[in-house]
């Protein structure tokens, strides 16, 4: 098993997971690259995205799994193929063998930006540190059984609360995996819990992935 | 990009198809560029990338030093609500620019049903709709694609057309324009120069007059403009633009896939069908052209499938050499080869059993009517025997689903016609139950039924469309046939097609219809989750128009019709001779077993109609 860290930014932040799929499978084939196939009726490529990003979403730490038919191929070149067969916005950074084992992976660093058109309203950085200070933080999550509620503190290792010209930085180390909380909740508890300070529009990035304990995750 | 467009993308379905960025997109740098085109398909993202003219055209103009034609789309609906309320206007795919900027804007038109989206897209560009309203040069607005044939319901918006193939024409078009630009001609010069590249229609050179009874009285050129306009064609396809290098989109279209066309036009001569008659003559590329196209498309592309594409391609000569080269490709590269419109021939029985991606599911037939004397009044000389033959060789195979499809309506048809259908569909299911390996899985048929409606430049072209609650209680009595619970009916609602049928005969008197249907929020109208009737009733109300007019009253073979300007290369005498062929239930052979003289070969100068030689 091969694994490629990518980088989504630009207009590949709206590319979904299934599109990315594709958009990867067919790359592999552009470079002249080719992908083992699964066995079975309908053979279908071996890639596969460690943690699907939502879309809108930008990312630093993308995982991608995969394997190839034929003679082996220098890591580096494997790279440099794919990246000219790639489209703006997903960039291959690194292509290694021998990746840890994905239910080691843990932790996600992650940015929140909340944008406020008219300037941060004051007061606005230590309402949110106050915030995320609570003990519980309900907030609504859309899942198989419907909409649920759930707590997200626990799920919190880190929160930093920074603040730049017109908006608010939530840089945070959340869990990933079993539980996993999607960053944009933490947006979602801003506006929940703090109604005077709803974003005009917010942004999030993964910035890196780490283990149990709090090593890169490679 | 634009801030705007950076905050609502979050808030619409599928952002990709706004942002552009795809592989093999073309940018260019604005500096060293003459011409901007805006090249618009009146649909969605999804529906535009599947259509091959469109990326033919789209390769075609880039390969011109100094211009730059870029893509543009129909939004879909939430993501025009948002542009309204956010004050966006309509983007091009590669500069984002706003339409507006552009110098000229290019439509492809294939389907009536887009009228509207066309109207809706110059709006949201903020670009007048109307062609008397846009004075200069900057804007010139001129549309080609089929519906051109009949240009008319589209004559005030549009300032010219291109009929035809684009390949020759389109870079002509660009040139006058470029000198037009460089030498600051007015609109007026620049729309006489164009006009005379053979196969450009300048609408407003021609005036229409009518009768008291509503019906043509004469077509007036105007400013030497020509009595008739003669479509173009490209005679030697092997030698034709071919786009190796397509854009790759990031996110799914309809079409998800490599396209090699063999052929253009059609041998067959189905008396209702737009296409095979108004796509004549029958030019065919090469086998070992075609080949050479598939590897250079599919190495730089990266598709795991390719599509053979053309009206009927069991007619193409040089299958089984295509076949026989590209399966091998195929199967060592894990690539899905899809060879649709196949017929119910020996030949191609065996081609689907040789194809690996033919899933054992879907078989699909259009005998488009249920007697044999109705498909031989509409030349459909598809018979029941080939259709049960193919299904008992596919249920002995292994498969287990049949889709059917038909229409009603057909010039002649009677009850008898229509119990035919439920008739052929019984005996479906008794080949089934005779030839099934596994009845246990049970059968599925999927019938459908269309309202027929009549095209320009057919043989049908004067027919009258039955009224539409006429349609209704054909397929209700269809409907009561079907006793088998294997068997699932779907009908078409007769709105949409009902409206079609005016848009494809329409006259200049449905400018305004279009323009007042707009204006209360007719858009997409191809798609059913926007479709309103009401929205267009209250058009033709308030325009005075009469729909019947268009539809139920059927069109004198005498009488001067709004597309008579527009010659496809078939001759009128021709259409009126099939017509009366048709009415006497007699079939015209398809052109290989014989010439039947319907004045296409006229457009070639090169080569030969239908050339048996090799290349």
């Amino acid at each position: 098993m091969i694994r490629a860290l990518f980088e989504k930014t630009g207009n590949g932040v709206w590319i979904s997971h299934l599109d990315l799929m594709r958009l990867f499978q067919r790359a592999f084939k552009r470079a002249g690259l080719p992908l083992t196939h699964t066995q079975g009726y309908n053979p279908r490529p071996s890639v596969s995205i460690a943690l699907p990003l939502s879309v809108g979403v930008e990312s630093r730490c993308e995982l991608l799994d995969f394997e190839l038919e034929g003679e082996r191929v220098p890591m580096d070149q494997i790279r440099d193929r794919l990246n000219a067969a790639l489209v703006e916005g997903v960039r291959v950074l690194d292509v290694y063998e021998d990746g840890r084992k994905l239910k080691e992976l843990r932790c996600l660093h992650c940015q929140v930006r909340l944008c406020y058109d008219r300037g941060v309203p004051a007061g606005a950085a230590d309402q949110i540190r106050a915030l995320f200070g609570r003990e519980e933080l309900l907030v609504e999550k859309k899942g198989k059984n419907g909409v649920q509620e759930q707590n997200i503190i626990p799920m919190i290792v880190k929160l930093e609360v920074g603040q730049e010209e017109g908006q608010i930085c939530l840089d945070a180390m959340v869990c990933c995996q079993e539980p996993s909380l999607n960053p944009m909740q933490l947006s979602a508890a801003v506006e929940r819990y703090l109604p005077d300070l709803i974003p005009d529009a917010v942004s999030c990035c993964r910035i890196g992935l780490y283990d149990q304990e709090h090593k890169v995750f490679k | 990009m634009d801030e705007k467009l950076r905050r609502i993308l979050p808030t619409v379905q599928k952002p990709a198809r706004y942002t552009g960025g795809e592989y093999n997109e073309i940018q260019k740098d604005l500096k060293d560029i003459r011409v901007r085109v805006a090249f618009c398909f009146p649909d969605t993202y999804e529906i535009g990338m599947s259509n091959l003219g469109m990326r033919i055209l789209y390769g075609v103009m880039n390969q011109m030093d100094g211009v730059w034609c870029e893509r543009v789309f129909a939004p879909w609906g939430d993501m025009e609500e948002a542009m309204r309320a956010k004050d966006l206007p309509l983007w091009a795919l590669e500069s984002q620019s706003p339409v507006k900027d552009f110098d000229m804007i290019a439509f492809t038109i294939g389907y009536e049903m887009s009228y509207s989206n066309i109207l809706n897209m110059l709006d949201l560009a903020g670009v007048p709709p109307r062609s008397c309203e846009r004075s200069g040069l900057k804007n010139i607005v001129f549309a080609g694609g089929v519906c051109a044939f009949n240009p008319e319901p589209l004559a005030e918006f549009i300032d010219f057309f291109s009929l035809g193939e684009g390949e020759e024409i389109t870079p002509q078009i660009i040139s006058v324009y470029d000198r037009a630009k460089a030498e600051d001609w007015t609109k007026d010069r620049f729309l006489r120069q164009v006009a005379q590249i053979p196969g450009i229609y300048v609408p407003s050179f021609y005036r229409h007059e009518y009768n008291d009874d509503g019906t043509l009285k004469a077509i007036v050129p105007l400013e030497g403009a020509p009595e008739r306009v003669t479509k173009r064609i490209v005679e030697d396809l092997d030698r034709a633009y071919w786009p190796t290098k397509m854009i790759v989109p990031s996110t799914q279209i309809v079409h998800d896939r490599a396209n090699l066309e063999l052929f253009r036009g059609c041998i067959r001569g189905c008396r209702f069908c737009q296409a095979g008659f108004s796509c004549r003559p029958v030019r065919r590329k090469s086998a070992e052209v075609l080949c050479r196209q598939a590897v250079e498309c599919l190495e730089d592309s990266g598709n795991n499938e390719i599509t053979l594409s053309s009206l009927s391609t069991s007619d193409y000569r040089e299958l089984k050499e295509l076949t026989d080269r590209l399966i091998p490709y195929c199967e060592a590269n894990r690539i899905n080869l899809s060879v649709p419109s196949l017929r119910a021939d020996n030949f191609s029985r065996e081609l689907m059993e040789k194809l690996q991606t033919v899933r054992k599911s879907g078989l699909t037939f259009a005998p488009e009517a249920g007697t044999q004397r109705l498909r031989d009044v509409i030349n459909k000389n598809l018979t029941e025997e080939e259709i049960l033959t193919t299904c008992a060789n596919a249920f002995s195979g292994g498969w287990d689903h049949v889709k059917l499809y038909f229409m009603l309506g057909l010039p002649t048809e009677t009850d008898e016609d229509v119990l035919g259908i439920a008739d052929l569909v019984y005996k479906v299911i008794r080949t089934w139950k005779e030839h099934a390996v596994n009845k246990k899985r049970g059968l599925r048929v999927h019938v459908a039924t269309a309202y027929f409606v009549p095209k320009p430049h057919t043989p049908f072209q004067w027919e009258k469309q039955i009224e539409p609650e006429e349609y209704l209680r054909r397929c209700r009595l269809l409907k009561d046939h079907f006793y088998s619970r294997s068997i699932e009916y779907n009908y078409h609602a007769p709105d949409l097609s009902r409206l079609e049928a005016v848009m494809a005969r329409g006259d200049r008197r449905l400018c305004p219809v279009i323009q007042a249907a707009v204006r209360n929020g007719a858009r997409l109208d191809g798609w059913d989750e926007y479709f309103r009737c009401d929205l267009w009733q209250d058009a033709f109300r308030e325009c005075g128009v009469d729909m019947d007019f268009y539809t139920t009253r059927g069109y004198g073979e005498e009488e001067i019709l709004p597309w008579d300007t527009i010659d496809v290369g078939v001759s009128k005498r021709f259409l009126r001779l099939e017509r009366k062929r048709a009415y006497e239930g007699k079939i015209t052979p398809d052109c290989r077993q014989g010439c039947a003289g319907c004045g296409a070969d006229k457009l070639l100068k090169e080569v030969g109609c239908d050339d048996q030689s090799p290349i």
